[in-house]
């Protein structure tokens, strides 16, 4: 991992379209503001994490399962 | 074309039928193909399948049918990644989490797959800053999914 340091209104440039500007510093909380194209989708990394995790719960279909979905009142 | 599936064995698709989701999906980055599917005894849900993966599928159900006041906001990124230009144009699911019993499944609110119907293009949201979350329970929407499609 590249460890870098930046002070309030400096910033990171990575490739050639994006930045990340820190903004503000309170405290224990940093302001971010990211520059980037559309395509480049910015997530909170925990709620990516929970979302990444949950569509591997999701993803662990069996036909039982599917059968499951069928027929929900046999249970 | 064919391909193979979890549930349905070897079946033809037309090409037209697949949604590309250019990004894949969170933890699966390299699926970028898939295909809906009905089910059939349950209109209320779908299965996306990989059509790549046999083994990759997941069930989709319409979270409007479970929570009528599910809302939120497509960003003006998704909108020009997805390149929508109408409202209807878009089609909005549920992942759920399928569980035995299958009442106790879940779906996730907080990451709904978008498509636009008319290029087929797709992602999955993750709506950072609403109360929605990745288990919502579906229980009791099953039936009503049923009997209103």
């Amino acid at each position: 991992m590249l460890v870098l340091t930046r002070k309030e209104g400096e910033a990171i440039q990575i490739n050639d379209d994006i930045e990340i500007k820190v903004l503000s510093i309170e405290g224990d909380q940093i302001k971010l503001g990211i520059d980037a194209p559309k395509h480049v989708d910015i997530h909170r990394k925990e709620i990516y994490q929970q979302i990444l995790q949950e569509n591997q719960l999701a993803s662990q279909l069996t036909t039982d399962s599917i059968n499951l979905i069928k027929n929900p009142q046999k249970d | 074309m064919n391909i193979d599936t979890v549930y349905f064995g070897t079946i033809e698709i037309q090409k037209e039928q697949i949604i590309t989701f250019e990004n894949g999906i969170p933890g699966f980055q390299d699926e970028t193909e898939f295909v809906l599917l009905d089910l059939e005894g349950n209109p209320g849900f779908k299965i996306m399948q990989s059509t790549k993966t046999t083994k990759l599928a997941f069930v989709l159900t319409n979270p409007f049918l479970i929570d009528p006041n599910y809302e939120f906001k497509l960003d003006d990124s998704s909108v020009e990644q997805l390149q929508i230009e109408k409202g209807e144009d878009v089609s909005v699911w549920a992942i759920v989490t399928v569980q035995d019993p299958f009442d106790q499944s879940t779906m996730n609110l907080r990451a709904p797959v978008v498509i636009n119907l008319q290029n087929r293009y797709a992602k999955q949201m993750s709506l950072d800053s609403t109360n929605y979350h990745t288990k919502h329970p579906i229980k009791g929407g099953e039936h009503y999914a049923s009997s209103n499609t």
